[in-house]
C-alpha cells in the first residue's frame, strides 16, 4: 500500500478498491487549529477534483477535493467531536473519507511522497 | 500697534463646521506636508492621484452652511412632514423608546461611534448587549439560537429562503410564499428568487401548498391582514418531505402566541423595530433571524458566541466567521456584512427595561385595543374579516374604503387601504383611548354613543384560540429582570459602554472602514419626531419634508459621484453591490444579451464582491493582481476577451483595496466596455475621491456609496449602514422601485425595473439627515479639503512608521492613498509575533487595532481619516514605534519569545491581583507611555480563545449563576 498526493494537498492510500483520503500535514499546518469538518454522507458519489469535504479553522474555510472518483462508503465520525485529530495525525487517525474506487487508473500520475515534498518545499 | 479692523462678514460664523470636522490645524497641515514632501495640499493630490482622472473645476454644491443654519434648515424640512397617527401596520408600528435608552444609548457617541466588534476584547459591552438580543429573540421565537441582526424583514425572509435552499433535504425547486405576507416582503423575495432562477409560488398554505414540490415555505404568523393561523399541521407536512418551514413573525405578538418553535418552525424571522426603535419612514431597524441548532453553520450574518479568555473567564466574540463572505467569498452563505447593531442593541435594551411582564403587558394592551376596535366596528354593522388576530384587523367596508380613509385623515389617522372594499387597522404600544374613539367615529359618527371604552372592554372576548395561546416562559434570564428601575438601567448602560473603545475615546484607524467624525449637529435631527415617527407607507403628501430631503441628497450624491441617478433604497453596501449588479443584468437583458453573466473580480477584492455577484445570478471569474497589488492589466485583458460573448461586468474597488490609486483605471474600464461589459465601482474607498475624482466620469457605470463611511453615518457598533447606488443614465430606468409606494424610481415610468431590494421604499430614510447635514456644512471646498487631509494623514502615518514597519503598497512617488498597509509578515516568520499580537498590544495603549490581515494576511491596514488631529496621529505613531521597540527587544534576545508584552496582551486588571511573575514590569505592561496614566483603558477580558468559541458554540447568555456572580 502506497500513499499518493495531489497538488491540492490531499493524500490518498489504496487497499484493494478502497481508497482512504484526508489532507496533508502541510495543509493542516497552513490552516491552523481546525474547529469543524463537514463530511459527505455515505453513498455520495464523488468525482475526482470535485468538492468532497470542508475544513474550517477560525480564520479559514477550505474545500477538500476528492483525489479520485468513487462512492463514499465511510467517513471518520470521530472528527465531529475531535477535529483536532486532523491537526495531530493528518495521515493516520485524522483520515476523512473512504471511497470505493470507480477508476483505478486515476491514481496514475499522482505525486509520490518525494514529488509532493518537493512541491511544498 | 494698530489692529486691522475686521469686517462684520469676517466675524460671522459662515462655514464654521469645516475646521470642526477636519482634525489637523492649518499650521499642523503645513508641517505634515513638509514631512511627506509636498508643498501644498493641491501639490500632494497631484503627486498621489493620476492626472487623467482628476476632475476639472470643483463640485457644484450650495455654499457651506454654519452648524446653526444647517439645523434650522433641517427644522424647516422636518416641519414639512405631517405627524399623523399611524394605524397602517404592515410591519411598522409606533413604539416608545424608553427615554433613558434614547439619551444614554441612541444619542450617546460611546455607543453609536463604535465599530463592528471584530476586536472582541475591546467590544465586550456591545457584545453583551447583542447576546441579550439573541437570547430575547431565541426565547420569543422558541428556537435554539438567533443571530445578531439582519437588515430588514424582507431581506431576512430572502436570507432564510437562501439558507433553506442549502440545508433543505427536499430538493424541490419551488419556494412557497404565504399570500398573506406583507407586500414589501413578497416584492423583495421576488427580486431575489428571480436572480437565482428559483420558482416562487404564492398562495394559501392550508389549501394550496404541495409540500412535495417545495424546498421551503414562508408562513406569516400573524399574516399581513392580521389573521393568526395555526400552521402546526403545515409544518408537519413540510417536515415529512424534508422541506424547511420559515415563519415571518412579530416579536410583540409572540409574547401572547405559541412560539414558532413550538409549532414546528425551522427558521423564524421578522423585524424588531417595535421594540423601541422609531419607524423612521422605513428604517433603519434590526431584523431578527432564529433557527434550530442543527442549522447553526448555515446562518447568515453575524452571530455572537461565548468563549473564554486567556485566564479562563467568560468572554464574548463573533463566532463562526468562516460562514461569512469575507472568508467564503463566492461560496458564502450570504453577502451581508454590516448589519443593524445599534438598532438591535436598542431592541435588546427595550426588552431589558420592560422584562417579560412588561412586554406581556404592552402586548396585552395592544391586543385589547385591537379587540375593542373589532368588537365595536362589528357592532356598527361592518364585517371584520380577521377572526383571530393580535393587533391588526381587516374590515369589509363595501364601497366605502376611500370615504372612511379620507374621514380618518381628517382626524389625522392613517389606515391601510387594502382595496376599495377593505381597510386594515393596526394598533400598537402608542395607541391611546382617544385615538380609538376618533377611529370609531370615522366608521359611524354615532359610534360609542353613550358607552365608554371600559364598557366595550367588558364585552370583548378572546379571539385567539386556546391552542395558540402562549404558555411557555420567555426572557427568564436575570438580565431581563434586574434593570427595571431607571437608575439600574442607566448604570447598566454605562457599565457596558465603558468596556468598549469607541471614537469618543481614541482614533479607530480601521483601514477600509473610514471611522471619521459623526458630528453632533449631524446626529441631532434623527430623533426629531417629524423624522423619527413616520410610517414608510404614509401618504406622500404628508411626507413632503422627507421627499425634499431625498431629492436634495440624490442631487448632491449625483454631483459628487458624477452619475445621473441615485437609488437610496439599498440599506447597506452589500445591498448596493447586489442592486447595482442586478441593474447591469437588467440592462444586458433589455439589450437582448441575457447570456451575459460573467463577473470579473480582482483577487484583491473584498469578499463581499464575489458573494454579491453570486446572489445576482452571475458567475465569478477571478482576475490576478501584480506584485504591487494592482490589477494585472494583461490578465484582465485576456479574461475579458476570453469571455467577451458572456461578459457582464467587472467589479473593481477604487482606490484599490491595497490603498493605491491605480494609474490604469481608465484603461481597465475601456477594456471592459470594449468587450461588452459594464464597470461596477465599489465605493468603499470613496473618501479618497470626493471633490477630486468623480467615479461616473472615469468609466464606471455603477458605484455604491457607503454613507456610513464617507458621509458620516456612524458605524453604530456594526450598523446601520446605507449603500445607495449611483448609475449612468442608461441604467437609471432599472433602479429599484417599490410595490406599495409609487414613484420611487421616476425614471422607470411604469416599466419593469429590477424590483425591490429592501423592504422600505427609500431604505434607511431616518438617518439620511446625517449625510445631508455633512454635505451641507462642508460645501465643495470643505469636502475637497476633507479628501486632501485624509490622504495627507495617511501619508503622514506611512512616512512616520515606514522605518519601523514596511509600507506594503505605494503608488508612483512612494505615496499611498487614504490608507496604508503596514507589513508584519516578517515578524511571524522570524519571531512568531503575529499581527493579532500587535493589535492586542495596542489595547494596552488604549487603541483599537487597525484592520488585520486584509487585504494581505499578516498586515495591518491603517486609515486615519481627515477627522484625526495631528496630536492624535502623532500619539498613535509613538505607540506603534514603542511596540516596534518591544518587538526589537524580542529580536535582540532581551525579551522572551514565549513570554513577552505582545503575546500576553492585552493585560487586564485581574492580573494585578495575583503574584507578578512576568519577565517585564507592571509599568511596561500597563503604562508603557506616560499619556496612558492620565486615561487608562482597562480591557475587561484578556486575549479571547477563538478556537474554543468556535468548537463549543454557545449563543445564549451565560448561565444565571455565572451572570449573577459577575454582576456582584
Amino acid at each position: 500500500m502506497s500513499v499518493k498526493y495531489t497538488e491540492d494537498h490531499e493524500w490518498v492510500s489504496v487497499e484493494g478498491d478502497i481508497a482512504t483520503f484526508g489532507i496533508t500535514d502541510h495543509a493542516q499546518e497552513q490552516l491552523g487549529e481546525l474547529v469543524f469538518i463537514e463530511l459527505p454522507e455515505a453513498g455520495t458519489e464523488l468525482k475526482k477534483g470535485g468538492e468532497a469535504a470542508v475544513v474550517e479553522s477560525v480564520k479559514a474555510a477550505s474545500d477538500v477535493y476528492a483525489p479520485v472518483s468513487g462512492e463514499v462508503i465511510e467517513t471518520n465520525s470521530g472528527l465531529d467531536s475531535e477535529p483536532t485529530k486532523v491537526n495531530e495525525d493528518p495521515e493516520g487517525s485524522g483520515w476523512m473519507i473512504k471511497i470505493k474506487l470507480s477508476d483505478v487508473s486515476e491514481l496514475d500520475g499522482m505525486l509520490d511522497k518525494e514529488a509532493y515534498s518537493k512541491l511544498i518545499s | 500697534m494698530t489692529l486691522k479692523r475686521e469686517r462684520l462678514t469676517d466675524l460671522q460664523a459662515g462655514a464654521n463646521f469645516i475646521p470642526r470636522h477636519i482634525g489637523p490645524r492649518e499650521k499642523d497641515i503645513a508641517s505634515m506636508l513638509e514631512l511627506v514632501g509636498a508643498s501644498s495640499l493641491d501639490d500632494l493630490v497631484e503627486k498621489v492621484i493620476p492626472e487623467d482622472i482628476r476632475m476639472e473645476g470643483q463640485l457644484e454644491l450650495p455654499a457651506a452652511l454654519s452648524e446653526r443654519n444647517t439645523l434650522s434648515d433641517l427644522r424647516r424640512t422636518a416641519g414639512r412632514n405631517q405627524m399623523f397617527t399611524s394605524m397602517i401596520g404592515m410591519g411598522y408600528y409606533g413604539c416608545v423608546t424608553p427615554k433613558v435608552v434614547l439619551r444614554r444609548l441612541l444619542e450617546s457617541p460611546g455607543w453609536y461611534t463604535a465599530y463592528t466588534p471584530y476586536q472582541a476584547e475591546v467590544s465586550q459591552g456591545r457584545l453583551e448587549a447583542l447576546m441579550n438580543y439573541q437570547q430575547m429573540v431565541s426565547d420569543l421565537t422558541g428556537l435554539d439560537l438567533a443571530n445578531a441582526s439582519l437588515l430588514d424583514e424582507g431581506t431576512a425572509v430572502a436570507e432564510a429562503i437562501s439558507m433553506a435552499n442549502r440545508v433543505s433535504k427536499n430538493k424541490g425547486e419551488q419556494i412557497f410564499l404565504d399570500a398573506d405576507t406583507h407586500p414589501q416582503t413578497v416584492a423583495v423575495v421576488k427580486t431575489r428568487a428571480e436572480a437565482l432562477g428559483l420558482k416562487l409560488v404564492i398562495g394559501d398554505p392550508e389549501t394550496e401548498l404541495n409540500a412535495d414540490e417545495v424546498f421551503c415555505a414562508v408562513l406569516s404568523y400573524p399574516g399581513s391582514s392580521g389573521e393568526i393561523r395555526d400552521y402546526g399541521e403545515v409544518c408537519k407536512s413540510l417536515k415529512a418531505t424534508g422541506a424547511i418551514s420559515i415563519f415571518a413573525t412579530d416579536l410583540l405578538a409572540l409574547a401572547l402566541l405559541k412560539s414558532p418553535g413550538e409549532l414546528g418552525a425551522d427558521i423564524a424571522v421578522g423585524s424588531s423595530q417595535r421594540f423601541g426603535v422609531p419607524m423612521g419612514y422605513g428604517g433603519p431597524h434590526a431584523a431578527f433571524f432564529a433557527t434550530k441548532d442543527e442549522y447553526k453553520r448555515s446562518i447568515p450574518g453575524r452571530i455572537i458566541g461565548v468563549s473564554v479568555d486567556a485566564h479562563g473567564n467568560t468572554a464574548y466574540r463573533m463566532a463562526l466567521q468562516t460562514r461569512e463572505q469575507h472568508i467564503r467569498r463566492d461560496k458564502a452563505t450570504s453577502n451581508i456584512c454590516t448589519a443593524q447593531v445599534l438598532l438591535a442593541v436598542i431592541a435588546s435594551m427595550f426588552a431589558v427595561y420592560h422584562g417579560p411582564e412588561g412586554i406581556r403587558k404592552i402586548a396585552r394592551r395592544t391586543h385589547r385595543y385591537a379587540q375593542i376596535c373589532a368588537h365595536e366596528i362589528g357592532r356598527l354593522g361592518y364585517e371584520v374579516k380577521t377572526g383571530s388576530f393580535f393587533d391588526t384587523i381587516t374590515v369589509h367596508v363595501p364601497g366605502r374604503a376611500y370615504a372612511i380613509l379620507a374621514k380618518a385623515r381628517e382626524k389625522r389617522i392613517n389606515l391601510r387601504l387594502v382595496d376599495g372594499d377593505h381597510l386594515g387597522i393596526s394598533v400598537d404600544q402608542t395607541t391611546r383611548r382617544s385615538e380609538i374613539e376618533r377611529l370609531l367615529s370615522c366608521f359611524n359618527a354615532k359610534a360609542l354613543k353613550g358607552r365608554t371604552l371600559d364598557q366595550v372592554d367588558d364585552e370583548v372576548s378572546e379571539c385567539i384560540p386556546d391552542t395558540l395561546i402562549r404558555t411557555s416562559e420567555f426572557m427568564v434570564h436575570p438580565v431581563f429582570l434586574l434593570y427595571h428601575s431607571e437608575t439600574e438601567l442607566l448604570r447598566y448602560l454605562r457599565k457596558l459602554q465603558v468596556k468598549d473603545i469607541a471614537l469618543d475615546r481614541s482614533m479607530i484607524p480601521l483601514g477600509s472602514c473610514t471611522m471619521k467624525l459623526n458630528s453632533t449637529t449631524e446626529m441631532i435631527p434623527i430623533t426629531w419626531p417629524e423624522f423619527a415617527h413616520m410610517h414608510p407607507f404614509a401618504p406622500l403628501e404628508q411626507a413632503q419634508g422627507y421627499q425634499q430631503l431625498f431629492e436634495d441628497i440624490e442631487s448632491m450624491l449625483c454631483e459628487i459621484t458624477g452619475f445621473d441617478a441615485v437609488s437610496l433604497q439599498p440599506n447597506a453596501g452589500s445591498q448596493g453591490e447586489y442592486s447595482g449588479l442586478l441593474a447591469i443584468r437588467a440592462w444586458h437583458e433589455a439589450n437582448g444579451n441575457s447570456n451575459r453573466d460573467i463577473c470579473l473580480i480582482p483577487t484583491s477584492a473584498h469578499g463581499t464582491n464575489p458573494a454579491s455577484a453570486v446572489m445576482a445570478g452571475m458567475k465569478v471569474v477571478a482576475v490576478l493582481c501584480d506584485e504591487e497589488g494592482n490589477v494585472d492589466v494583461e490578465d484582465l485583458k485576456a479574461k475579458a476577451q476570453e469571455h467577451k460573448n458572456n461578459l457582464a461586468a467587472l467589479m473593481i474597488t477604487y482606490p484599490s483595496t491595497h490603498g493605491v490609486f491605480e494609474a490604469a483605471i481608465r484603461e481597465i474600464c475601456d477594456i471592459i466596455h470594449e468587450n461588452g461589459g459594464q464597470v461596477y465601482l465599489d465605493g468603499a474607498n470613496l473618501n479618497a475621491l470626493v471633490g477630486i475624482v468623480q467615479p461616473g466620469k472615469i468609466g464606471a457605470d455603477v458605484c455604491h456609496m457607503n454613507l456610513h463611511k464617507t458621509f458620516c453615518i456612524p458605524h453604530g457598533g456594526g450598523g446601520p449602514g446605507i449603500g445607495p447606488i449611483g448609475v449612468g443614465a442608461h441604467l437609471a430606468k432599472f433602479l429599484p422601485d417599490h410595490d406599495v409606494v409609487t414613484g420611487v424610481n421616476p425614471a422607470a415610468a411604469g416599466r419593469k425595473t429590477i424590483g425591490q431590494v429592501a423592504s422600505a421604499p427609500w431604505g434607511s430614510a431616518s438617518i439620511l439627515p446625517i449625510s445631508w447635514a455633512y454635505i451641507a456644512m462642508m460645501g465643495s471646498d470643505g469636502l475637497k479639503k476633507a479628501t486632501q487631509v485624509a490622504i495627507l494623514n495617511a501619508n503622514y502615518i506611512a512616512a512616520r512608521l515606514r522605518d519601523h514597519f514596511p509600507v506594503l503598497y505605494t503608488g508612483p512617488g512612494g505615496y499611498v492613498a487614504h490608507e496604508c498597509i503596514l507589513d508584519m509578515r516578517h515578524l511571524k516568520e522570524e519571531l512568531g509575533i503575529t499581527v493579532e499580537d500587535v493589535a492586542k498590544r495596542l489595547v494596552d495603549y488604549g487603541y483599537h487595532g487597525p484592520t488585520m490581515s486584509f487585504p494581505v494576511v499578516e498586515t495591518m491596514m491603517v486609515e486615519p481619516t481627515e477627522s484625526e488631529s495631528k496630536q492624535e496621529i502623532d500619539q498613535f505613531c509613538e505607540v506603534m514605534i514603542s511596540i516596534a521597540t518591544e518587538i526589537a527587544e524580542i529580536k535582540d534576545g532581551k525579551a522572551s519569545v514565549e513570554d513577552n508584552l505582545l503575546v500576553n496582551a492585552p493585560h487586564t486588571q485581574k492580573l494585578l491581583m495575583g503574584d507578578w511573575n512576568r519577565p517585564y514590569s507592571k509599568q511596561q505592561a500597563y503604562f508603557p507611555l506616560s499619556y496612558v496614566e492620565a486615561d487608562k483603558y482597562w480591557p475587561p477580558v484578556a486575549r479571547i480563545d477563538n478556537v474554543y468559541g468556535d468548537r463549543n458554540l454557545v449563543c445564549a447568555c451565560p448561565p444565571m449563576e455565572e451572570y449573577l456572580e459577575a454582576a456582584e
